[in-house]
């Protein structure tokens, strides 16, 4: 199952966005945050034709994986008979870590075993678990390493025994004025400490996938062409991830569509020995320019299905190397 | 903190993938001056200098040899002596395209309060025994860690102090110009499983490695020495294609990719066992980012030492000898050995001690 997730030319689309992220979404273009306007953008995504060829899977919350097209047929039913893997976000939200400067850790393990066993009823495969890390002066935290990292390990292994891969996902956030060396050290330091904690918990790593943040500078700081990124991202993971993890699959963290492309198909290109496969799993990167062409209004749904498609075919070819630039208008730079 | 960059950086990975070339590996002629006496004992040779350095001499000076070979590991005392004619042995490697190696450690000591289980010790003024050692033509280390198969073996405290022992040496040989070579054996001792062994090597080697992380060691300039993933030597022997998958798999779990090559240690295994694991190993298909050789010892001198006897004239017989399992082994490293090598006296013969102390 992690291996198919993994299948060159193919990425996930992640549609997790709980209810209160998709209102935000959803308010940008001036649409009321109710079950079915959530219910109605979900389905444009999920039909929009020759998208999903281009797809291995797709994250779920909870309220989606239970819904229906408008035609009654449940969401799942309609990724699975397009061989898209549904997928389920695993974990509640962030709290604070006290006496840290707005450091998080990750909850959601308390009854996770439970509701796994739901969710593989429910027809999901894999699960996805959020943790967050955030670079500054002191941070991040030994404190917060080690919590977000042992989080991610015991989730993982709850996963596992309960039939679904878990896509391990330490985030750094881009957010600051650091610059792309800082950002390296970061990313080699949590992923190290997240395999030592996988190994620890006993986890199956050719069960598992990763979803890190690219190895980018802070958002504050001057940008790098899309080959520095790829060379800093390719050797931190040289560095960390065990080649037994079948797949890589980004996140987009707030990058712009165009950059998240251009930067895994950067990547992809690099004559580096990599042994794992290097994909994407976008929301927003997938998601900005459709929504806001569809803007709500039934009429634009096949102008936004096609925007879709096409960002899903240029990530695809990204997969590959193979993207040579440029597919929807300007709102594809919009970071 | 991000990992090493100072001023030996590109050295240190020149040198660490030149050892990982396809084609070569490592012989270990490390044996401390206490190890050496039991094996020229052995062959009722007295251990005296003289016969110390006749021995490094044939076979350092055999024909054909050198070229299978990236790096010889030398005791101190070796380091600094010549052949009869005078020239530095230092000299007859890098002539000879192999990259001279040093160990480092100081031996194990116990840990109180453990069943048996040991830590190593050579951190002190070990920055300043580096850079005589480089001044002096070495370009990489070894250090040994050593951990059992037990009970309650290996304990958590041995795993963390025989980890945290590695990290420190490699950083500071890295600070100091010579490619660490990693080293954490699992010795083979016990009635164990192999698959007990492979979990004891995954836990092991991702200590390790989170180690190495958090004091900054460039992956890119060390090697990995380990075990093979076996089972103990009192439990029945199994296929080498077995060996070679689990052995293989407990590396695609815990070494990151950017480390250049794993050198195997052959632990006991008799000279041609430990060749066919290793060609097993790099006949399987399936992901390998590093490179897989040998860094042998008892597996490449086992027969020359029983054909030189100590005696003068059977120097090119010796010679000869050793070649056959150079040869065998550079094969080995290209999953081309068909198991065909003359096998010398010995070559089948287990070379396992019972807690082997080096």
């Amino acid at each position: 199952m992690a291996k198919y997730i993994a299948t060159p030319g193919k990425g996930i689309l992640a549609a997790d966005e709980g209810p209160g992220t998709m209102g935000k979404r959803l308010s940008s273009i001036n649409v009321e945050n109710v079950e079915s306007n959530r219910q109605a953008f979900r389905e444009l995504l999920f039909t929009a034709p020759n998208a999903l060829p281009n797809l291995s899977g797709v994250i779920l919350v909870e309220e989606t994986l239970y819904q229906k097209t408008s035609g009654g047929k449940p969401f799942v039913e309609v990724l699975q008979e397009n061989n898209v893997v549904p997928g389920i976000k695993a974990d509640k939200g962030k709290v604070k870590l006290a006496g840290t400067n707005g450091e998080t850790t990750s909850q959601g393990l308390d009854t996770l075993g439970a509701r796994c066993q739901q969710y593989y009823k429910a027809g999901a495969r894999f699960a996805k678990w959020r943790a967050v890390f955030k670079i500054g002066p002191n941070e991040p935290s030994e404190l917060s390493i080690q919590q977000n990292a042992r989080g991610l390990a015991r989730y993982a292994i709850i996963c596992q025994e309960n039939g679904l891969v878990p896509i391990v996902e330490p985030d750094i956030l881009i957010d600051g004025s650091h610059d792309i060396k800082k950002c390296a050290a970061a990313t080699e330091t949590v992923l190290a400490a997240v395999y030592k904690a996988l190994n620890d918990q006993h986890v199956l790593l050719e069960g598992t996938l990763l979803k890190p943040n690219m190895v980018t500078p802070g958002s504050d700081s001057p940008k790098v062409p899309a080959k520095v990124i790829a060379e800093y991202t390719v050797a931190a993971l040289r560095r960390t991830v065990p080649p037994a993890v079948p797949g890589i699959l980004f996140l987009s963290g707030g990058q712009s569509e165009e950059d998240s492309t251009l930067n895994l198909n950067a990547m992809n290109k690099l004559d580096v020995l990599k042994p794992w496969t290097l994909s994407f799993s976008f929301g927003r990167a997938l998601q900005l320019t459709t929504l806001k062409t569809w803007g709500g209004k039934k009429e634009d749904i096949g102008k936004a299905q096609e925007v879709f498609r096409a960002r899903c075919l240029a990530n695809s070819e990204a997969t590959l190397g193979k993207f040579t630039g440029g597919t929807a208008g300007g709102l594809a730079s919009e970071s | 903190m991000s990992c090493y960059k100072g001023k030996y950086a590109d050295e240190l990975i020149a040198n660490a993938a030149y050892i990982g070339t396809p084609g070569k590996g490592i012989l270990a002629a490390d044996e401390s001056t206490g190890t050496i006496g039991k094996r020229l004992s052995s062959i009722n040779v007295e251990n005296v200098e003289t016969n110390r350095r006749i021995l490094r001499e044939l076979l350092f000076t055999a024909p054909g040899a050198l070229p299978c070979l990236s790096g010889v590991i030398l005791f101190e005392e070796t380091l600094y002596q010549k052949t009869a004619a005078g020239k530095p042995f230092v000299d007859v490697l890098k002539e000879g395209g192999v990259l001279p190696g040093i160990k480092v450690d100081k031996g194990t000591v116990e840990l109180a309060g453990t069943n048996g289980e040991t830590t190593t010790q050579g951190l002190d003024g070990l920055a300043q025994r580096c850079q005589q050692y480089y001044a002096a033509g070495a370009r990489f280390a070894k250090w040994r860690a050593v951990l059992k198969i037990g009970p309650t073996e290996p304990s958590q405290l041995a795993i963390n102090e025989n980890a945290n022992g590695l990290a420190r040496y490699a950083i500071i040989c890295q600070e100091n110009g010579l490619v660490p070579i990693v080293e954490p054996e699992i010795l083979v001792d016990g009635s164990h499983s192999i698959d007990k062994c492979a979990d004891v090597t995954e836990r092991v080697l991702a200590a390790c490695y989170k180690a190495l992380n958090d004091h900054h060691v460039l992956l890119e300039g060390t090697l990995l020495k380990p075990n093979m993933v076996t089972p103990g030597s009192d439990a029945p022997k199994v296929a080498p294609q077995v060996i070679a998958e689990y052995t293989v798999r407990a590396l695609q779990r815990t070494v990151p990719a950017a480390v250049p090559a794993v050198v195997f240690l052959s632990g006991g295994q008799s000279e041609e066992e430990a060749t066919l694991n290793l060609n097993a190993m790099n006949k399987l298909k399936g992901k390998k980012p590093w490179s897989l050789s040998f860094s042998f010892g008892r597996a490449l001198q086992q027969s020359t030492l029983k054909a030189w006897a100590g005696k003068e004239e059977n120097i090119p017989k010796a010679q000869a000898a050793l070649l056959r399992r150079c040869k065998a082994n550079s094969e080995a490293t290209l999953g081309t050995y068909k198991g065909d090598a003359q096998l010398g006296e010995g070559a089948s013969e287990s070379l396992h001690v019972k807690d082997y102390k080096y």
